[in-house]
């Protein structure tokens, strides 16, 4: 046996030729091909989707934080001005020769196609800055034609705001392809008269008190959530499995349930008329008079919100808790420890990378949430996502909404790392 | 279950607030679903149980909300529409989803972490981002307001799901299987369809399903990036309920618990048989 054993383990006689495969290729390389050939097949496979998520995702968000930066509007309609401003100092109206170049340029800005004309969007643009900018504009390119020199004053004739150093200053400060001016703005801050990034007065202050208040609504969901969270999980996850999984379905089945459904649920209980407040009415708890506010308001929100994101704390923190086993606690416990101390040193710091994981999972969708703030959050109940949306479809201020938008999703990336480092991406549990 | 006889009396009361607590949380979550289904048989155009309603009488019931809902061409349209929006893109993310699952799974995937990272980057990224870059970049290649455009949306926003449960089941799959078919000369497409499908597909199924459900669903791209013509039944919804609130909506609502109903049970039904099938079931 040992003999045996000992000719098996024996080195081979030495061999100073390469090792190679039957057609003569050396192993090595032979192998490397190989590998290769399984490195592009794995490849080939992600390839088509990896394709289609950076053309129809990726792209369309970079072309969207794009334009928070870009400014192309005034450069393209008034070349031939900014030029001429260079010199200018920034104090009282600038000279004769800046008036003829914008007449130069709004000369030509005509002469062009209709679909080519820089003088709308540059109204648009200088609207964002100065208000009646852009009927300013608009009203001085249809007389444009008729002016003679001085342009001076038939520029100010035609409207006043050509009078204002101010609007000069925007002129030059965003005459440039790339402009930092929509997130002074996205920050409450402005320019003032000497170029320095200035608070804006108390009452036209908005987003950062509502990124704050969008923080802080998020921080309350995800409290409330972890309040209710916490003791069904350890109620499931200490019930036998047959009953875990069917008390499950009440945990599942909201989560399954459609988005708008819950959210009109909650209208239906919460509204003046609804059921609740008839409910106290009828049993003479609350008088007809006064009836509880708990709609269109940020309790509105957070009572739907923490409806609708309360599976996502309970799913994660159930299945960490199914895996502590009972018998530290009772190992605790007959240590002497009260029950109290038993879970409040042995049993509570190994949920935490449940509380973790669901908190900040909790926490990364409420901080973006649009839908349920819009239906039910009124005017308080408002958040970062619905000035979005407000900026995107009805004020028409892309650069602002994309200012604030990359902004969020900075936000919401970082956390996302946070939480990818508490758990890792792979423990994402579905259903 | 019995208590433990140790239990004191303070253990004992502790022991049932506890179980009060818990049923009040399991309440909460369920009652408001559960609450529109009776509401949504109102004779009323009320939001609240009338004297009728509360003394089982007949005439406090009706029909009108569904039949409202049944005779609307535009609730009609929503149905087709999101079915049919769900069902496309469902196909597009399943099929690109799975096949890259398939190489995200293997050994010799280059760059797995960065890759995945992109891939899953639509769960992560809040929707109205999305939405507000679908929304200019469809505009700009002028598929906005079209079923091609809400589709592609939707699959991009599904195949994240599809990913990560095709790649979890295929965290448990036998290589030597394939080995085994490639050993026995069938061609890489034929072990594909004899050996891995069969064995994934509970995998696929059921991220097909949240797939179907994330379109389903959907509301935020909807609202940005589809016309009147592509309008599904949440964007319906969304109207119903900011324009005129009518019962119809519980109408609506109580058909969309049913169909989740029908939903959660055959993922739960799936989740089982996988379960079982590579012996991780407790039981």
């Amino acid at each position: 046996m040992s003999q045996a054993d000992a000719t098996l383990t024996a080195p081979p006689p030495a061999r100073r030729e390469k090792l190679v495969t039957a057609d003569g290729t050396p192993l090595r390389r032979a192998l490397e091909r190989a590998n290769r050939r399984r490195k592009l097949t794995a490849l080939a496979l992600v390839a088509p989707l990896l394709a289609f998520i950076l053309i129809f995702f990726a792209f369309p968000i970079a072309q969207m934080m794009w334009r928070s930066v870009d400014n192309p509007q005034i450069v393209n309609a008034l070349p031939r001005t900014l030029q001429a401003l260079e010199t200018w100092d920034g104090q009282g109206i600038p000279d004769e020769p800046v008036f003829a170049a914008l007449h130069a340029d709004m000369l030509e800005d005509l002469d062009r196609p209709r679909r080519e004309q820089a003088i709308g969007p540059l109204g648009i643009r200088l609207n964002y800055e100065l208000s009646a900018a852009r009927s300013a504009i608009s009203r001085t390119s249809r007389d444009v034609p008729n002016f003679e020199a001085p342009f001076s004053d038939a520029f100010t004739d035609a409207h006043r705001l050509w009078g204002q150093p101010e609007l000069w200053r925007i002129i030059k400060r965003e005459g440039r392809p790339l402009t930092a001016s929509y997130y002074v703005a996205a920050l409450d801050r402005e320019y003032d008269e000497a170029g320095n990034i200035v608070q804006r007065d108390e009452n036209r202050r908005i987003y950062v008190s509502l990124f704050g208040r969008t923080l802080a609504l998020s921080l309350a969901i995800t409290f409330m959530t972890f309040a209710l969270g916490f003791p069904i999980a350890y109620f499931l996850a200490n019930l036998p499995m047959r009953y875990a999984n069917l008390l499950m379905i009440a945990v599942l089945l909201p989560f399954w349930t459609s988005l708008l459904v819950r959210t009109s649920a909650w209208i239906v209980l919460l509204q003046q008329q609804g059921v609740i407040n008839e409910l106290l009415v009828n049993i003479g708890l609350i008088s007809d008079g006064n009836r509880l506010n708990m709609i269109y308001n940020q309790t509105g929100t957070i009572i739907a919100m923490t409806h609708i994101l309360l599976p996502f704390m309970v799913l994660p923190l159930y299945s960490v808790m199914r895996t502590i086993p009972v018998t530290y606690t009772r190992a605790a416990k007959s240590l002497g420890a009260t029950p109290w101390t038993a879970f409040r040193r042995v049993y509570f710091p190994q949920t935490l990378p449940g509380i973790g994981a669901g908190g900040v999972l909790v926490f990364i969708i409420s901080i973006g949430y649009y839908i349920t703030p819009a239906l039910v959050g009124g005017q308080s109940g408002r958040m970062i996502s619905n000035e979005i949306a407000r900026h995107i479809q009805q004020s028409l201020n892309w650069g602002l909404a994309a200012a604030l938008g990359t902004m969020l999703l900075v936000g919401v990336l970082v956390l996302y790392w946070l939480y990818n480092r508490l758990v890792g991406a792979d423990s994402l549990k579905l259903g | 279950m019995a208590l433990p006889a140790y239990y004191t009396a303070k253990d004992k009361i502790w022991h049932y607030a506890f179980r009060v607590i818990c049923f009040a949380i399991f309440f909460f979550l369920l009652a408001p679903i559960l609450i529109m289904i009776p509401l949504s048989f109102n004779a009323q155009p009320y939001f609240t149980f009338t004297r009728e309603m509360l003394t089982l009488n007949p005439d406090g019931y009706s029909l009108r909300w569904y039949q409202d809902f049944l005779g609307s061409d535009s609730w009609m349209r929503s149905i087709r529409n999101s079915f049919g929006i769900g069902i496309a893109a469902t196909l597009l993310s399943t099929s690109l989803g799975t096949l890259a699952a398939l190489g995200l799974s293997r050994s010799e995937m280059p760059a797995k972490a960065l890759i995945m990272g992109v891939l899953i980057s639509p769960m992560i990224v809040p929707l109205i981002i999305s939405a507000a870059g679908m929304f200019f970049f469809f505009s700009s290649i002028n598929i906005a307001q079209t079923y091609l455009g809400v589709v592609l949306a939707h699959a991009a926003l599904g195949t994240p799901f599809v990913v990560i449960t095709v790649t979890a089941t295929l965290v448990g799959f036998d290589h030597s299987l394939t080995r085994a078919a490639a050993n026995l000369g069938a061609s890489p497409t034929r072990t594909f369809f004899k050996i891995t499908m069969p064995l994934i597909l509970p995998g696929v199924i059921s991220g097909a399903l949240f797939a179907f459900i994330t379109s389903f669903d959907e509301i935020v791209v909807v609202l940005f990036v589809a016309g009147v013509e592509q309008r599904t039944i949440p964007r319906e919804m969304w109207s119903g309920i900011r324009e005129d609130i009518s019962p119809t909506i519980l109408a609506v609502a109580t058909i969309l618990v049913m169909v989740s109903v029908a939903l959660l049970t055959v993922v739960e039904l799936l989740r089982r048989r996988g379960e079982r099938m590579r012996g991780l079931s407790p039981q």
